[in-house]
């Protein structure tokens, strides 16, 4: 691992920004290689395969990035071992949905205006934090655990459940379900699921009530000539929109609060909850503060996220979303907040869609070469050929599951060899000022047993 | 003690923890209610029902097996969960997944071994990949079962054995929460290793027509008790008899008891961790496999999230009877069982399970050390 750290250009080490943007450039790179390749291969429109993948790696990088930041705050900086947070995303979505569907669909909602539907999803997500939180102001870390993934089913059954689900609005029929509290009536949608705010949030800025915007009306043209359609601009610009503005307005928050006297105390809890408690810190406090903040975040992430498709069910919510976010988290390294992001972009681009991109280029190369891996349709057919390419030719057709299998081992290698993860060693500073501003040591001499005059003078090493 | 002092403690407890008193009334309220309900008797005060209703006591019955039936499968597994708590200090989310590779590993030769003593006539695909539909059943085929037992208990600890090598064995001086996130990567491994082999697909195992049941007759109508279920009760209670025998008689039980009690300690004094450490994967695996086998019996369907499923029943059942206690585990998986049955008497079943998770958060709330307090694998 160090050795391909060390091949990485000084260029990119020198700063966090650059050493994104170098992840970024890598991964972009790649995919517009290899799927360049794969339309060539298919002979289908290169440049449009090319930005539709780049578009669609985007939007997951930013998303995970966004997601694994929001838990930073409770994991990273506070030592909670949060691993609820489908549910508490399923919260913001589903709220948001709420708030926003018309009173008169099926299910019913408030129909209020989108800005207040995002706002209020995302306080209701917090309220909710709020609450999960009481528990986490006595348990222990494993105990916390397994009270919040309790939690998050809790509320995707509730969803499920048909009880709620709003599709029985007639109040004499025998299955009616309309949720009314002080004469506001609602609905969940039950196990069919629910629409969610938009299905192309980014469609008001290029097309308005009477044809393409002036905005549309330059860049449609344009994306047209090198044969990009119009959809593919729209998630282009939502998914960039999520990468530069969204997931760097989280970065600035998280910093803005690992900084500030809020975020000491929530690391100071993370090292010795005792200790922060006896320096007369009022822990319980900073822990409900500090779920509520979190689970804000997550709620707003779960609706920028899985409300961004226009339509979502209780099942997106299971803990395998959870544990994928939690694994972009541990990837990046927990507490370092350029680890968060590093690890969502590490963990979208080659963990999460690696496996997938590799099998297609398998595929490809066969086909190329040999007109196609033999594809078996199950295991024991695959088995008893007692060939070994029809044992790839398997394996390749079943990538979907052997993901899931590298994820595992990934996760067991991470825990056993770096939990820190990739970023996640570095340094807190808890100072004013910089002490990492040090000349480099001649040896890992042990603090205070060397001479004094070598201490202030050089420094300018970047952080 | 006397009366005074019992008064003085109950005092104490009603203001210093109104919400546990709370949680009392509530629960007697339930009960109440249930009584009321089952005699028929309807209390109504202004207009409002306030206890009772009608509930056949047949029904109640019917509940009452099912909860005990679903809670001795989630207490057997429980206890190995419980064990690997308190031995190596951590909440293995793998444990669900330990009862998937006994179902389907125990399935398996349950199937083989029926394609062999029916002469089967279907390709050996269709039951090599449990594609073949209600194959076995106890009455039919009762070698396929018994089988079926041992081999999920066998596979299951080998697979649990090599697990611990590979991945649990180079962490040992790790913290809970490292041992946590690397159980819940192998779980995910596990369980999809499983999809690789026998698909996504829920598959239907056992037959449901010709099985024997025994009619229990309640005041107005009867619970029956099928073959199958027997089977399960009588595995279960035997295993959970074993366990008990194993620990309380055997060197090998003390030395886990001690170890359990405190870690340096047991190796001071000599005790073998590493060994201990092995039976424990042994024992817990073992019956985890076993668990996931009689489950499937019980219910006749199949599939790759069975156990994962019930993991997070098995973690309720093993903290409301007491992290670290055997015995906890199975008297908490069976309290478990009959909640999450016995709540359809108020709720829609689409919140059974919510009302089991819900039990398991108010006890870690208000009693972490489990209903039956305090004691540690004993």
């Amino acid at each position: 691992m160090s050795r391909v750290w060390n091949a990485v250009p000084d260029f990119f080490k020198q700063s966090d920004l650059r050493m994104v943007g170098g992840l970024l450039l890598l991964v972009y790179v790649v995919y517009a290689l290899v799927n360049g390749f794969f339309a060539i291969v298919n002979n289908a429109g290169a440049v449009n395969a090319v930005v539709n993948s780049l578009a669609s790696i985007t939007f997951l990088m930013a998303v995970y990035a966004m997601m694994a930041l929001a838990l930073n705050l409770h994991w990273g900086y506070t030592g909670l071992f949060n691993i609820g947070i489908a549910g508490f995303m399923a919260v913001g979505v589903y709220a948001s949905a709420i708030l926003v569907a018309p009173p008169s669909g099926s299910p019913p909602g408030l129909g209020l205006p989108v800005p207040v539907a995002i706002v209020g999803g995302v306080l209701i997500a917090a309220i909710i934090g709020g609450i999960a939180a009481l528990p986490a102001l006595q348990l222990e870390a494993d105990y916390l655990a397994i009270v919040t993934v309790g939690f998050s089913e809790i509320i995707r059954l509730t969803l499920q459940a048909s009880h709620f689900a709003g599709t029985v609005q007639n109040p004499s029929a025998s299955g009616y379900n309309v949720v009314s509290i002080f004469g506001v009536e609602f609905g969940t949608g039950g196990g069919q699921g629910i629409t969610t705010i938009s299905n192309s949030p980014m469609e008001f800025l290029f097309e308005g009530e009477s044809g393409p915007t002036v905005l549309g009306q330059a860049v449609y043209p344009a994306a047209d000539a090198i044969g990009i359609p119009e959809p593919v601009v729209l998630d282009l610009a939502y998914a960039f929109f999520l990468l530069l503005v969204v997931v760097s307005l989280y970065y600035v928050l998280l910093l803005r609060i690992g900084n500030s006297p809020f975020g000491r105390v929530l690391k100071a809890i993370r090292e010795d909850d005792l200790v922060a408690r006896s320096l007369g810190k009022d822990t319980r406090g900073f822990k409900i503060k500090v779920f509520m903040v979190g689970c804000g975040l997550m709620g707003l992430g779960g609706i920028l996220w899985q409300g961004s498709f226009g339509f979502v069910n209780p099942n997106t919510f299971r803990p395998i979303l959870t544990f994928y976010i939690f694994t972009a988290l541990i990837v990046g390294g927990a507490g370092s907040n350029t680890g968060s992001v590093v690890g969502g972009a590490v963990f979208a681009a080659f963990l999460f869609e690696g496996p997938k991109l590799a099998a297609r280029l398998i595929d490809a190369v066969a086909q190329l070469l040999f007109g196609g891996l033999p594809a078996p349709n199950n295991f024991y057919a695959a088995v008893v050929t007692l060939n070994p390419i029809a044992w790839l030719g398997y394996l390749v057709e079943n990538v979907a599951s052997l993901k899931f299998v590298f994820l595992g081992a990934v996760i067991v290698y991470l825990m056993q060899n770096r939990s820190d993860g990739l970023l996640g060693d570095r340094k807190e500073i808890a100072s004013s000022v910089d002490l990492s501003q040090r000349p480099e040591r001649p040896s890992a001499a042990a603090d205070g047993g060397e001479p004094s005059d070598t201490a202030p003078s050089q420094g300018g090493e970047g952080s | 003690m006397g009366v005074t002092e019992a008064y003085r403690e109950g005092r104490d407890l009603v203001v210093e923890r109104p919400a546990v008193w709370l949680l009392v009334l509530a629960t007697l309220y339930l009960a109440v209610d249930l009584a009321g309900k089952l005699a028929g008797v309807t209390l109504t005060v202004g207009g409002t029902q306030l206890v009772g209703g009608d509930l056949a006591v047949s029904t109640f019955g019917r509940f009452m097996k099912d909860g005990l039936i679903v809670g001795l499968v989630v207490g057997l597994a429980g206890v190995g969960l419980s064990m690997t708590y308190s031995i190596l200090n951590f909440a293995n989310f793998a444990h669900g997944d330990y009862l998937t590779t006994g179902a389907f590993s125990g399935w398996l030769a349950a199937y083989v071994t029926a394609f062999v003593t029916l002469n089967a006539n279907v390709p050996f695909g269709e039951i090599f990949l449990l594609n073949e539909p209600a194959l076995v059943s106890i009455v039919s085929t009762p070698l396929a079962v018994v089988v079926g037992v041992v081999v999920s208990a066998v596979v299951t600890i080998g697979s649990v054995l090599l697990l611990d090598r590979i991945v649990y064995r180079p962490m040992r001086d790790k913290g809970g929460i490292s041992l946590l996130i690397a159980s819940l990567g192998v779980a995910l491994a596990l369980r999809y290793v499983i999809v690789i082999v026998f698909s996504t697909n829920t598959r239907g195992l056992t037959r449901t027509s010709g099985v024997p049941a025994l009619d229990i007759p309640a005041i107005d109508g009867v619970v029956p008790l099928d073959a199958h279920e027997v089977t399960l009760v009588l595995f279960a209670v035997g295993l959970m008899l074993g366990v008990h025998l194993l620990l309380q008689r055997t060197k090998l039980g003390k030395a886990m008891r001690a170890m359990a009690d405190n870690k340096d300690l047991a190796q001071v004094t000599g005790i073998p961790t590493e060994r201990v450490v092995r039976a424990t994967w042994i024992i817990g695996g073992g019956l985890a496999g076993v668990a996931g086998f009689l489950i499937v019996l019980e219910r006749g369907t199949l599939n790759f999230n069975l156990g994962f499923r019930l993991l997070l029943l098995i973690f309720a059942g093993v903290i409301l009877g007491g992290i670290g206690s055997v015995y906890g585990a199975m008297g908490g998986g069976i309290i478990i069982g009959v909640v999450s049955r016995l709540s359809l008497v108020w709720i829609p079943s689409d919140f059974a399970r919510v009302a089991a998770f819900l039990v398991m958060i108010v006890v870690l709330l208000y009693r972490p050390e489990g209903l039956f307090g305090g004691v540690t694998t004993a």
